[in-house]
This record gives structure tokens, sequence and C-alpha cells, in this order.
């Protein structure tokens, strides 16, 4: 087995705001305990206001205030040694960002700037990680977009005059081209139509494959999951809820809101009967006690109001945290190929 | 058979720049389609962006005008111009739910002003009673109701309620004609099948026909009765939603289909696009062609010498 690249242990954080003598604490990433491994895809799926954007930030080492690390640890293992960013310094951090960890961000047009040129932004990211200039510094840049097949005219243009899906393609490049150990992708598909997000999906899993990187791969789709993750961990109101090899979350759910997830995925060549989930994502201000997906939960009885489910193998490399996870049946519409799952 | 919505030959062409360097964009050229009054369907169009799906949509709600052919709205022609008390009429009968149901909303007022607005307006009345109970009926027939609405702002309401208030504010009218514009991208993925079941039982039980606009196969395919796929401008194909998506002829049709991510094996990481697809629907755009109906009832562009 390979070894891993990040290890969080336990990890807390809370936004704490203190505004006028009132006090307020949302508890954003509440006892998060994972591991990634040295050249996977680990697919993070997760509703809005789960707290998978709080984790992220955390992982990514973009740290500020009102977010605070109150517990835990997130532990690095780079090349050039290895990083707790949850204490790290900023001289630290900023020895190994973009050059060990980089982040592909959503929504390509805001995150480009609209009155510089590709060229510019190219130099603005990469040229001091990688300690390089001009010409070479260019050379190295056109090579890298190449394979990301992107014309070297690119770096001419201004973000306006691309495509989404050529956009989508250039922050990929900015985050890859000093050849990153880590890479977080934070709903990279999110608005692409679904000829150009398949491109794009496909484009990030060869770079990774090229470069052996580990992925953390960010997206509420359940079908970008099953077709990008090695693994899959669900994020539900600030927990992990249930972490497996990707097949088995799809065929063998051990997690009433896993199983929700998948069975809602709608399928061509099948109209049955969709079940959709009930209720909203709790208040992270306010969770509720026990385990926090009990008011929606089908399968909740008097245990789960009150105590908090821990996370339990029971599989390899399958993690769940359910009192109930042994009743927990794939729903409609998850039915396995045959002769694959019982 | 009475015609509720009649859209004739319709094209809409913009154009950009100045007196120097004018360019012209065909964004829907030659659209064609009818929906009748007896039997409400969800009629879906697909595309990809700049596919003109948008653009038609905005002509047949009369925001926008075409530059040939015409809408007919229940016999009467739908335009841009004309009188208030006209274009009333005509709201009252055709209403809209947008893409992101956080924009839609002014986040600085509560979600019952967006709703009551609307309820004065079409009940031309300002009797908080009548105006409430309107409120409250459209609410129901979502699954919400105006208690659990009334003095909440739109930050405090997940994204799938929001979706849904918006969805019964353009019910307040009773409108025979639902357009939704991507109603579910901007959606959580464990909400977006109660709004997608909600469109279903809205054609079902209230008998409102809608168009659905969206690029995705799988909620069209789960979903709707007809519909008809844009490739820049073009309509490529158009029919009933299974015998189009379980067989799709059209290359872009195909690749369509070939692009949606299938969960079926999940965990092998398949991904690629066969390149050949790609270029074969690539190629036929900007060519005319013609649509030809086929024996099972669809109609699907040829193109001469293909």
């Amino acid at each position: 087995m390979a070894e891993d690249i990040v290890k969080v242990e336990g990890l807390k954080a809370y936004y704490q705001m203190n505004y006028f003598g009132v006090s307020r604490e949302v508890r954003a990433v509440d006892g998060i305990t994972m591991t990634v491994r040295k050249g996977e895809v680990y697919g993070i799926a997760g509703e809005s206001s789960s707290g998978k954007t709080s984790f992220i930030k955390v992982l990514a080492a973009a740290i500020r205030p009102p977010l605070k690390v109150v517990e835990g640890s997130v532990k690095f293992d780079f090349k050039n040694g290895p990083i707790d960013v949850a204490t790290a310094t900023p001289k630290q951090i900023e020895a190994v960002r973009w050059k060990h960890l980089s982040y592909i961000m959503q929504g390509s047009m805001s995150v480009l700037n609209p009155v510089r040129r590709i060229g510019r932004t190219f130099h603005d990211f990469a040229s001091r990680p990688m300690g390089l200039t001009g010409k070479a510094f260019e050379d190295r840049v056109i090579a890298h977009l190449a394979r990301l097949k992107l014309p070297p005219d690119v770096l001419k243009a201004y973000p306006h005059e691309l495509s989404g899906g050529m956009r989508q393609r250039v922050t990929i490049g900015l985050a890859t081209v000093c050849h990153p150990e880590f890479i977080i992708a934070d709903e990279p598909t999110t608005a692409l139509d679904v000829v150009v997000q398949k491109e794009v999906l496909s484009l990030i899993r060869d770079i990774q494959k090229e470069m052996n990187a580990a992925v953390v791969f960010v997206t509420h789709d359940m079908s970008v999951h099953a077709n990008v993750a090695d693994r899959v961990g669900i994020i539900y109101a600030g927990r992990l809820v249930e972490e497996g090899p990707t097949r088995d979350m799809f065929f063998a759910p051990k997690h009433p809101y896993t199983a929700h997830l998948v069975a809602s995925l709608p399928r061509i060549g099948d109209v049955k009967q969709r079940p959709a989930l009930e209720g909203r994502p709790p208040n992270l201000a306010d969770p509720p006690q026990g385990c926090r997906f009990h008011p929606r939960c089908p399968l909740a009885v008097d245990k789960c109001r009150q105590d908090v489910p821990p996370m339990e193998q029971v599989g390899p490399d399958h993690r769940t945290a359910c009192w109930r996870w042994q009743d927990v049946k794939p729903l409609v519409g998850a039915s396995a190929p045959s002769g694959v799952m019982a | 058979m009475t015609t509720l919505l009649d859209v004739r030959d319709v094209s809409k062409r913009f154009t950009m720049g100045g007196i120097f360097g004018r360019k012209t964009v065909d964004a829907v050229m030659d659209a064609s389609f009818s929906l009748s009054a007896e039997n409400p369907e969800i009629f879906t169009i697909i595309g990809e962006s700049g596919s003109g799906k948008t653009t038609l949509a905005r002509m047949i709600l009369g925001l926008e005008d075409p530059s040939e052919g015409e809408i007919l709205f229940r016999g009467k022609r739908v335009s841009r111009y004309g009188g208030r008390a006209e274009k009333l009429a005509f709201m009252s009968q055709v209403q809209p739910v947008f893409q992101n149901p956080f924009e839609a909303f002014n986040p600085l007022k509560k979600v019952e002003r967006y709703l009551e607005s609307t309820a004065r307006r079409f009940l031309q009345t300002s009797d908080r009673a009548a105006i409430d109970r309107a409120m409250d009926e459209a609410l129901q027939k979502v699954g919400l109701s105006l208690k659990e609405v009334r003095g909440r702002f739109p930050h405090e309401m997940s994204g799938g309620q929001l979706q849904r208030c918006a969805i019964a504010r353009a019910l307040i009218p009773n409108p025979p004609l639902l357009i939704a514009d991507e109603p579910v991208s901007m959606v959580d993925a464990s909400l977006r099948m109660s709004i997608v079941n909600l469109l279903k039982s809205l054609r079902d039980d209230l008998k409102v026909s809608v168009i659905y606009i969206t690029h995705d196969l799988a909620t069209a395919y789960y979903i709707s009765n007809r519909l008809i796929i844009m490739q820049r401008g073009r309509i490529v194909e158009m029919g009933d939603a299974r015998t189009v998506l379980d067989n799709p002829q059209h290359p872009y049709s195909k690749l369509l289909k070939a692009s949606v991510l299938s969960t079926d094996d999940a965990g092998d990481g398949k991904l690629a696009t066969d390149p050949e697809m790609v270029k074969a629907a690539g190629d036929l755009v900007g060519q005319a062609g013609k649509l030809v109906t086929k024996p099972d009832g669809r109609e699907v562009r040829v193109y001469a010498g293909v």
C-alpha cells in the first residue's frame, strides 16, 4: 500500500466571531480524521454548508480568521520534509505552496484576472516557486500547456477571449505547472457543460497519473466521483460520515446518507420514481445532538438522537459512522451489475 | 386539439460591435415546435451553453423579439411591445423559474415579499387576507406553507426550499405554462430530485405544462415527455424523450449521451470520449441540412452528402 501524503487527525476548525460583545461559533469542521495516499484521487462529497469548503481551506493551508483550527493536526509528508499546516508559520507554508501543495479553483471566470493576459498570470503565480525567469520560464510553461492541449497563443490572450473549457484548462495548468505532489480540486467542473466536463475530468485524471500526484477532488455531484475518484469520503454537517473505495460506496453504501445520494441519481434508460431527501442540512451554529443526520434519516432510532456514532471499520478500507450500518441497504437505482455485489 | 404555444420558424440574430467590425451571431435558427393545451407535458430543451436554448426561452417569455418567424400563445402573437394590460395578461399565463434561487430573491428582503408583490399584481387587490390565501395556496402546491416561509430571509433557507418558493411564486397566477431555465443546476445533489419530482407532480396533478431547459440528459430522461436537442442554434433532433435518448441518431445527440457520466462502472475510471465522435459532431456545426421525420416519429436533421 502506498504511503500517506497527508494525515488529518481529529481536525476541528471553527469560525469564531466576536462582534460587539456577541460571540458566535460555527463548527464547520468537527472532528475529521482521514488520510490521503500518494498518487490517488480522493473524492470528497457533501452539500453546500456541510463544511467541505472549510475543510479544504484547512487542507490548502488557507486558514484565515474567523476560521480557526481549534484541535487536531494536518500533517503533510512532502519531499522537502514534513509539515503540519495547522500550526505552520506563513514562511513555512510559502515554501510548499504551489510547488508541493496546489489548488485548482472553482469558477475559472472569477479566478483569472480579467485585465491581465494569461501569460502574466502564469508569471505571477509560478515564476517564483519555480525559480525561473524569462525565456526559460516561458518555454517550460509552453511545454506544460501543450500537455493540456492548449496552444501557446493562450499566453497572449485575455481570459474573456477563451471559452469556459479552455479557461478551466488554464486554471488546471496554473495549478500543475510546478509539478506539485498534492492538488486540491474544488468543484472544477460544476459550471461546465457535459461534453466539456468530461474532457476536463479526463485531463485532470491524465495529468494526475503522469505526475503521480495525489488529488483531493471536491464536488457534490456523485456521478463525477464515480468516474474519477479511487476513494470517496462523504462529509455531512462538518463530519466525515463514510469513506471507502468508490465501487463499494456506490454498490454497497453503509451510511443512509450515502445510500440516498447514490439512489437519487437519475439514469438514462430508467424512469423509476427517485426518492428525494426531505429536510435541510443542519445549521452548523446549532447542530442537532447525537448523529447529525438523524432528523432526516429514515433509520433513526433513539440511540441516534443521543449518542454520536463513532467511525467504524466495516470492510477493507471502508469506514462509516452510523449506529445502524448493518441495516443500510442500497436503495432503488443503485442496483449493481449482476455478479458484482450481493 | 388546440395549441397552447406555437413556435413557428423562429430565428434570432444578434448583432455585435459598432459600425466597424460588425459581427452577427445566429443564436436560434428556424426553430419550430408546438405544445398542446389539452395534454400538459414537460417539454425539454437540451443543449450546451451557446446552443441558443436560453435565447429561445427568452423569446417565448416575450423578453426578446424574434428576428424572423413568430411565436403564438393561444393564437396571440408574443411580442416585446404592447400595452401594459396586454402584457400583464400574458405574464399571468406564462411564468419563468430561474436558474439560481439565491440570485432570484433579493437578499435584503424577506422571501414572502417576492411572493406578495406577484400576488398583489395578478390578483389586482390589496386585500391582505386574499393575498395571504393566494400565497399559501401556491406554497402548498410545492410542499411548503406560508407559516414556514413567513418572516424568513433567503439566506435562512436551503437552496432546494428557495427554489420551491421561486416555483410557488410562478404558480400564483395559475399559469398553464412554466418556463424553467436550468432550475436544478445550482441546487445540491441531495435536494435536486425534490425539485425534479415537483415539476413532475405539477404536470401530473395540476396540469401545468413545463418547458424544462437543461444540459443534464439524465434528469431530462427522467421527467420529460418530448424533447429537442439544440446545437449552435439549430434543432438537430426532436421527438419523444425516451425514443430519442435511448437511441440517439444525430452525431451531436450521440456525443451528448456518451458524455453523460455513468455510475454503472463506478471506480473503473473510464473517461475518454471517442475523439471521432467529437469530430463528427463538430463538423456539422454551420451546415444547414434539414429536419426529416423518421418512422418512429422523431425528427432528425440530415445533411446533403452525408
